[in-house]
């Protein structure tokens, strides 16, 4: 990727430095020692299983849909879903993990589209037409009920966007207590130079709105439902 | 729209406010809502102080590092392949997408709820060059369409409609036909506005908070919005006040929490985006090019002075919520698109006190603000600072209030004018005088009294009361 330009920077810099009374600093800040961190004391030693609890929970409050099941039966729970949406047109993700999960013949169902297998402008068109977007989480957060996706190449970010309902699959083992560890993994990423995806997205059940008379209304831009299916892979 | 809403005077705004019974009946039972939910989501997460403490010195490090951050930030934007324009005005930033918007030939802008624009009147620059400028937060599209109301919150900007007003806008301008149901309308919206977003050229959003370590922007929103702004057209610009940045991830995953919570009681919003630069090679959709408007417009002029905690906030409106002066005049009263207490401390900073001079005073002083801040900004401490600026440096109070002042500042440096003056009073007040009360006082006693009655003068001062009383004693 070709380096992007910059413009009027030094002398927008220098006029804060002045404001604030000191020479530019270009170098040589350290993060201070903060004098608390409870962020890392939520859900600290919770096991797989308490926070698979905790996540539930929040499902409820976010409206979002929860099922449960093992790798062996996941095809049948995937199919379960897309009946009681009602859903006959889906887009997934191209990820290996599909294939890993036994996921084969799901995907040659008729009306299903993976990511990236048509010519470039037609994925966002037939995603846009399809009633549900399918992807895996990357980290799942069980306090906030989140699963985050590392999206790039043939992990659409309109998988999980466009489409009238959201499926997410969620392996036991990419819960983490919260976005402290989701966040603090990217930074760790970011501190060793590596190029962190252009788009990451937390995403927390269906999109929402309390804009109108403070009611809130479930399904607004983005997907109306969403259904996390919870697979116990550990 | 610009950060100054309406040309009447502030009295005028509050009196619109007050006389607006449905208005206030929404805003009272929206803080009441706001409040519960963040109080609950505060003990959820537990040991909120220690929380506000973290959040407060994340902002307070970042503000007094901001050129190193800024730079760093804009350093790695590059390297992903964006493009970095420092504005110290409204007017440069919005000449610079003017020109991205000439350069593309594009025809219309889908936009994310963004105050800065809003600040800088950015829909009208874009509109300047031919552009067609489409809001698609659900509460900034039904203002927009209302033939650009004001928004009178920062987070549910169409508090002051309600839904049968909201069915008549989509009923007269957009051929709606159904109810006034929420769930109706925001699926009416939701159709309207698809076919929008897959044809628009240009998705403006603004930023709640940019990472300097990695050149990212995080957006916080929960209609997908913002999401679909940044996925579907072919540029991206992204504005932000230049005082909307934390050095790492570590920092942000903090602030969004306290974010969250503090706006609207949720452990986070639907969806929290971060936006890396363009797409990369081999990606299908997101941006093929990527902008970082980085706004001076003022705030710049806030940091080495009392004030410049101000700029540790992060636009969740909880000292909004809380306050009893908003709850009775309403958004709108501010006369800036920034309200409450936060309003009435940075609108003065960024635009002067010519035109807002009212503001300071539109406070009890009951500090409910301060404490419901999460990044602790002392906000009526800032309003108590504002008023003696204005008292001392100023000389803008009002004229009626300085000749008060000045006639007792006379009155009181002599004993024997200021005896005279206290036997005068009951009389002088006497043709004003009903039932005990002074219920249209004249001069500087009309404001009071255009709200509440003021009591008449006693007839014996105390100082006579308390000779008199030592007398009897003995």
């Amino acid at each position: 990727m070709a380096k992007g330009t910059v413009q009027n920077q030094d002398a927008f810099l220098q006029n804060i430095a002045d404001k604030l009374g000191r020479e530019r600093r270009s170098e040589g800040v350290k993060r201070p020692q903060y004098k608390h961190s409870p962020q890392h004391d939520i859900l600290r030693g919770a096991t797989i299983k308490e926070m698979v609890e905790v996540l539930k929970e929040q499902c409820l409050a976010i409206h979002t849909d929860v099922k449960e099941s093992s790798k062996a039966d996941l095809e049948n729970v995937l199919e379960e879903v897309m009946k009681e949406y009602g859903a006959d047109k889906a887009v997934a993700w191209d990820d290996p993990r599909f294939t890993e999960y036994g996921l084969e013949s799901f995907l040659q169902r008729p009306n299903m589209t993976i990511w990236g297998s048509g010519p470039d402008e037609d994925n966002i068109r037939i995603t846009e037409q399809a009633e549900a977007g399918i992807t895996f989480a990357d980290y799942t957060l069980a306090e906030s009920g989140t699963v985050v996706l590392m999206n790039g190449g043939g992990r659409g970010q309109s998988v999980s966007l466009l489409p009238t309902y959201y499926i997410a699959i969620i392996p036991y083992s990419t819960i983490v207590p919260r976005i402290t560890q989701a966040a603090g993994e990217i930074h760790r990423r970011v501190e060793k130079g590596e190029r962190i995806p252009s788009c990451i997205n937390f995403i927390s059940g269906p999109s929402n709105s309390a804009d109108i008379e403070m009611n809130l209304v479930v399904g607004v831009h983005g997907p109306v439902r969403a259904c996390y299916i919870l697979v116990d892979d550990m | 729209m610009p950060m100054k809403i309406g040309e009447r005077s502030f009295d005028n705004r509050v009196k619109q406010g007050i006389d607006n019974t449905f208005m206030r009946d929404a805003v009272s039972s929206a803080q009441a809502r706001f409040q519960s939910n963040k109080a609950k989501a505060e003990e959820q997460l537990g040991h909120w102080e220690e929380w506000r403490e973290l959040s407060e010195e994340i902002r307070a490090h970042t503000l007094e590092n901001l050129d190193f951050y800024l730079e760093q930030l804009s350093e790695n934007v590059t390297k992903n392949g964006g493009h970095v324009f420092f504005a110290s005005t409204g007017e440069e930033a919005n000449d610079y997408v003017k020109k991205i918007a000439q350069e593309k030939k594009a025809k219309k802008v889908i936009k994310a709820k963004s105050m800065v624009t809003e600040e800088i009147s950015m829909n009208e620059a874009f509109e300047s060059v031919g552009c067609e400028v489409i809001e698609s937060d659900l509460g900034e599209y039904i203002l927009q369409l209302d033939d650009h109301d004001p928004p009178s919150h920062i987070v549910t900007p169409a508090l002051h409609k309600n839904k049968e007003q909201i069915r008549e806008t989509f009923a007269n301008l957009k051929g709606y036909e159904k109810t006034s149901k929420p769930e109706e309308l925001a699926q009416f919206a939701r159709e309207q506005l698809r076919e929008e977003f897959l044809t628009a050229d240009i998705g403006v959003t603004g930023c709640n908070f940019a990472v300097a370590e990695s050149g990212s922007v995080a957006l916080v929103t929960n209609e997908g919005n913002a999401r679909l702004s940044t996925t579907i057209p072919k540029t991206h610009i992204a504005v932000m006040g230049m005082e909307r940045i934390v050095p790492t991830w570590e920092e942000l995953e903090v602030l969004v929490t306290m974010l969250c919570r503090s706006a609207v009681g949720q452990k986070l919003t639907s969806y929290v985006t971060g936006l890396s630069g363009p797409r990369e090679e081999g990606d299908l959709d997101g941006p093929e090019e990527f902008h970082l408007v980085i706004v001076d417009n003022g705030r710049s002029n806030i940091l080495g002075t009392a004030f410049q905690s101000a700029l540790h906030c992060i636009r969740c409106a909880a000292c909004i919520n809380v306050c009893p002066v908003y709850r009775h005049v309403g958004g709108h009263s501010y006369g800036s698109i920034y309200p409450g207490p936060i309003g009435a401390v940075l609108t003065p900073l960024l635009e002067g006190y010519d035109d807002h001079k009212d503001l300071p005073y539109a406070s009890s002083l009951c500090a409910a603000c301060t404490d419901a801040c999460p990044v602790k900004i002392p906000l009526h401490e800032l309003l108590i600072e504002h008023r003696k600026v204005i008292t001392e440096q100023e000389k803008m109070t009002t004229l009626s209030e300085r000749f008060a002042m000045k006639g007792f500042g006379m009155l009181a440096s002599s004993p024997a004018l200021f005896h005279m003056a206290e036997q005068a009073a009951p009389a002088m007040m006497s043709p004003f005088t009903k039932n005990g009360k002074i219920e249209s006082g004249p001069g500087p006693l009309k404001d009071w009294t255009n709200v509440r009655d003021f009591p008449v003068p006693e007839k014996e001062s105390f100082r006579k009361w308390f000779q008199n009383r030592g007398k009897e004693e003995s």
